[in-house]
């Protein structure tokens, strides 16, 4: 069962904060992702305090380093559960967790952050291992 | 730093480990808490040697892919618990 609105809006805010576009509805999903053009970096949003708690400040800190994905987009599991089951399968090789991740570069999943790749890091050294993805996967020489 | 198993260390909460137990099996999930009954995981892989694979293999396919999930909740009694490890720490 989803959780109170009122109390996962400050988690949304956070991502729409730092120019994430929020997917609540599949036709939203399929739109963003469908025949996925450029790059994109795809954010499950999660209430999961010791993980997404930094993720989030993790992925704000990454998108300040030169090579970002063009666009940033998010989805929040547990809460609009149509748009995250929707967006998962066009990530379908990797198991679901959140918080995650997933850099997509023309339809093709890159790289993905698992959650387990999240907990107890700091949003320093998680920002470190996405701008070190940005730079490989996002990088103008590639 | 690896984690080694003591009753009541509530610190690994929410955190996904690699649970070695004393026969040779080896579980993969969130860890939640220890109780009387046991240690508590949710979301739970295992790894299945009949099912080909060596536990490296297991490990590193699930460290790259994610857990795939056989077993919401599983409780495991203390004394079959060898050691718990946070899958991030693993180098695989």
């Amino acid at each position: 069962m989803p959780y109170n609105p009122a109390l996962v809006a400050p988690m949304r805010e956070e991502m729409t904060r730092m120019g994430a576009r929020e997917l609540t509805t599949v036709p939203d999903v399929d739109a963003a992702l469908g025949d996925q053009k450029g790059t994109m970096l795809v954010f499950v949003n999660s209430v999961c305090g010791c993980a997404a708690g930094n993720a989030r400040p993790a992925l704000r800190l990454a998108l300040e380093h030169g090579v970002k994905p063009q666009q940033v987009v998010t989805v929040f599991a547990g809460q609009d559960l149509d748009a995250t089951a929707r967006a998962r399968q066009y990530f379908a090789d990797y198991q679901p967790s959140s918080p995650s991740m997933a850099l997509i570069r023309d339809g093709e999943v890159v790289h993905f952050v698992h959650r387990h790749q999240i907990e107890g890091r700091s949003p320093q050294v998680i920002a470190a291992d996405l701008t070190s993805a940005f730079d490989r996967h996002f990088g103008a020489a590639v | 730093m690896s984690h080694v198993f003591h009753p009541g260390h509530e610190a690994l909460h929410g955190v996904t480990v690699v649970l070695d137990t004393v026969s040779g099996e080896t579980y993969l999930g969130r860890y939640d808490s220890a109780d009387e009954r046991g240690v508590h995981l949710f979301d739970v892989g295992k790894h299945d040697e009949g099912a080909g694979g060596s536990r490296e293999e297991f490990l590193r396919r699930s460290a790259r892919f994610g857990i795939r999930v056989e077993q919401k909740h599983v409780v495991l009694p203390k004394a079959s618990v060898a050691r718990i490890t946070p899958l991030g720490e693993l180098t695989l």
